[in-house]
């Protein structure tokens, strides 16, 4: 089929949709008693339901399906997958990695970001301290790994040339390092430590979605609680940790859990440097063992275990915000 | 696929009919019949369409090829497409992609397969005759391929006794680069055996220069160059018969022969005093980009880097190389190649090499003649001249050497020529893509980064997909 059929075929589909919502809106619409509030109800409803349905609930299920058999889909294996991924040493180091991703990323990131939203509010550059935190927004994470890339890029300065010379550093921290007469270091292939160096370049864009947030939350402070502390004698640290803090709680949550979630499905930068020496990350394994690896059920398994992770992120932050109705 | 599909339907019955006359002709059918067009083929009379007249008069019919050559290759390749067009009429409709292999898949998948795809690796031959949408090779082309190719490089393009996919081009692995300048001056000699080289390194790592230089880093392909070290090591040590089991997985991936070879890579490999001249520590070669790796050989600050004729291409880009002063590529240049000694003596000479083999998802009569035409000298030696900076080469014997234009061009040739030559095809490129895109590479990584030889070994057997 070429592409204008298969444009043509999605424009049918689109057009039938839309008769059929009509006929069945046009319909309930006949029903003026209670009984057709509740079908006019259900009738708008359902294309979300539908939707849902199909595209969120039934490939879920599908997924979960699939990783209880084995690399083909043909065999039935229980829950062998998920053993392997408890047991084997390389899964592990993945499990590992992603631990440390999720713990670090939020928390450093939204503390980097409240603290620097705290610290350049109301001083006279606040506009340009807060642009040049925001700008890493702006870069695609593969763009930033790549510019990451060159500040970690390594030249052995134990190495004398045939004539003479050490070769040229061009990574801006080993350049730093050997400016200092310390021997250079390998940044990206030396485990566990290279994971901590990539999860600075995501600390380093999401720090600024981290400050533009908080930064908005600490402005719409009512001026009369911040005024009454004052009196009360409250200032400094104590303002911040009884006053601030509490105030702009919802948006603390919120820039924390939308930064886990981010964080857990990491993987464009785990790419992009290759995802060896043991860097490799839960969304990033996913990827390989289907796409690379044909292994079907590893890989359902891998994505069953990302989706049952960010549950809880999902069900804490729903609860949150039920309080914060109920106030 | 409208195409394939609704002609099956309608041809079906004729074709039952058809096969039940042919079927009583000979057992195994190896090849796919030959489709012609009526009318007088626009080559009549020309001794270069020979080949191509029996088509018949295809003028105005389209054949589209999907390929992962791109520019600056492809504009040879389409050069090279001229004379077809001259002989039979048919026009050629090429497209290349950087993503060429999830492509392909995604599109035979949904039924917008091309006509030819030039697939870079005989497992991916296997998996998309898996999907049945492909359609063996005509006669001709397989006559062609058992007048010009050496056996082994039509096994290459079977797939359970049926010929698919003749072999397009070619590149040979078992080089190393080297300086001949920097040779000369030393009084260095060209190895001829693989402990002439291990002497030869040991003499240059006493003057003071660092023999071997290396670079795996390649992104997410980071170790593939180990592979290749470790597949010509085998098929030197062990020879051509358990290389072929031990790509089919016959013999356990973990064999101490295998072993036995890694640890002879791993003699120069992980030796501190053999490399990585220009980078550092054995570490710096799993940091170094393959590209990157071969440069200090021009500055004399390593000998000798085992790598691909494809590298030719990469020495433009040397540092050195600003100013229009690109390295010279020959035999009395800036960089020149030699053949990776062999390990015994036994009169072989086992090359390890790579290439794309040419799989049709149609047999309309246009793409027949294309693939007859492909795989005819005719055409081998066609490419040769419209590649007038090289980079190319053939296993087609009837290439003719003399039109070949750059030095490491004929010596890929030469190679592949050799009647002592033994061929085999990248190990990696045959296995399960979790092991040859997957796990081989990563633990050949982590091998150079200190990994012992038979936890590497053992971790990559363990993830031989099992069924």
């Amino acid at each position: 089929m070429s592409t204008p059929e298969k444009f043509l075929q999605m424009g049918i589909a689109i057009a039938l949709f839309i008769a059929l919502m009509s006929a069945i809106l046009l319909l309930s619409s006949r029903f003026k008693n209670r009984s057709g509030e509740r079908l006019q109800a259900a009738a708008f409803l359902l294309p979300a339901v539908l939707l849902v349905a199909f595209g969120l609930l039934y490939p879920a299920l599908k997924t979960i399906y699939q990783s209880l058999f084995d690399s083909f889909g043909t065999n039935f294996v229980g829950t062998e997958n998920y053993q392997t991924i408890i047991t084997n040493p390389d899964l592990l180091v993945v499990l590992r990695n992603t631990l440390f991703w999720v713990l670090l990323t939020p928390l450093l990131a939204t503390f980097i970001g409240l603290i620097y939203a705290v610290l350049v509010d109301g001083s006279r550059f606040e506009k340009q301290a807060k642009a040049l935190v925001f700008l890493p927004m702006a870069i695609s994470l593969v763009g930033a790994t790549i510019i990451w890339k060159f500040v970690y890029a390594y030249r052995d300065n134990d190495v004398t040339l045939a004539d003479g010379s050490n070769p040229a550093q061009i990574g801006l921290l080993n350049a730093m390092l050997d400016g200092v007469g310390l021997p250079t270091f390998q940044f990206l292939t030396s485990p566990p430590w290279n994971t901590f160096f990539l999860i600075v370049i995501l600390i380093w864009i999401q720090a600024g979605f981290a400050m533009v947030i908080l930064s908005a939350s600490i402005k719409a402070i009512p001026e009369d609680i911040i005024e009454a502390a004052r009196l009360d004698g409250v200032s400094g640290v104590k303002m911040f940790r009884h006053i601030t803090v509490p105030s702009i709680r919802p948006a603390l949550i919120v820039v924390l859990t939308t930064i886990s979630i981010a964080t857990l499905k990491v993987f464009d930068i785990v790419q992009t440097v290759g995802g060896q020496f043991d860097t490799s990350v839960l969304a990033y394994e996913f990827y390989r063992q289907f796409f690379v690896a044909n292994n079907q059920g590893l890989a359902t398994a891998l994505a069953t275990v990302i989706f049952v992770l960010v549950i809880p992120i999902i069900f804490y932050n729903v609860r949150q915000f039920r309080r914060l109705e109920a106030r | 696929m409208r195409s394939a599909r609704s002609r099956r339907g309608l041809t079906g019955i004729a074709a039952l009919a058809v096969s039940a006359i042919a079927l009583t002709g000979c057992a195994s059918e190896e090849t796919g019949g030959t489709q012609t067009a009526s009318g007088t083929s626009p080559g009549e009379g020309r001794a270069e369409c020979s080949q191509l007249t029996q088509f018949g008069d295809l003028t105005g019919t389209e054949v589209r090829v999907f390929t992962s050559i791109v520019q600056p290759e492809s504009d040879a390749q389409q050069a090279s497409y001229e004379l077809f067009t001259e002989c039979t009429g048919a026009e050629v409709a090429y497209e290349g992609s950087q993503e060429f292999e999830t492509q392909l898949s995604v599109r035979v998948r949904g039924g917008n397969a091309p006509d030819i795809a030039y697939v870079p690796q005989p497992g991916l031959v296997n998996t998309m005759v898996a999907t049945g949408q492909t359609v063996p090779a005509p006669q001709p082309v397989s006559d062609n391929v058992d007048e010009f190719f050496p056996e082994i490089w039509r096994e290459y393009g079977t797939v359970d006794g049926t010929f698919y996919a003749a072999p397009l081009g070619a590149n040979v692995k078992s080089f190393v680069w080297y300086s001949p300048s920097f040779f000369e001056e030393n009084g260095y000699e060209i190895p001829e055996t693989w402990d002439e080289m291990t002497a030869l390194s040991e003499e240059i790592a006493q003057s003071g220069t660092k023999p071997w230089c290396a670079g795996i880093e390649s992104g997410t392909a980071t170790g593939w160059t180990v592979t290749d070290w470790l597949e010509d090591a085998i098929l030197r040590d062990q020879g051509a018969d358990f290389y072929d089991q031990w790509v089919n997985h016959e013999v356990p991936f973990d064999d101490q022969a295998v072993a036995d070879s890694l640890d002879r890579v791993g003699g120069i490999l992980k030796n501190g005093d053999f490399v990585n001249g220009g980078f550092g520590d054995v570490r710096s070669i799993a940091s170094t980009s393959f590209q990157d790796a071969g440069y200090p050989i021009l500055s004399d600050n390593c000998a000798m880097m085992r790598q691909a004729s494809f590298y030719a291409a990469q020495w433009a880009s040397a540092p050195s190389a600003e100013g229009g002063n690109a390295p010279v590529v020959a035999e009395d240049g800036d960089v020149f190649a030699f053949y990776l000694p062999v390990t015994q003596d036994n009169g072989e000479r086992p090359v390890l090499g790579g290439g794309e083999f040419v799989l049709a998802f149609d047999d309309r009569p246009e793409v027949q003649a294309f693939q007859t035409y492909l795989s005819s000298d005719i055409w081998a030696n066609e490419k040769a001249e419209a590649t007038p900076d090289g980079g190319w080469v053939s296993a087609n014997t009837g290439l003719d050497i003399n039109l070949l234009n750059s030095p490491i061009d004929v010596l890929s040739a030469e190679t592949l020529q050799d009647p002592n030559a033994v061929f085999r095809f990248d190990g990696s490129d045959q296995m399960p893509s979790a092991v040859g895109a997957g796990s081989f590479w990563t633990q050949m990584t982590d091998w150079i980064t200190g990994k012992s030889t038979g936890d590497a070994l053992t971790q990559i057997e363990e993830s031989w997909p099992t069924s």
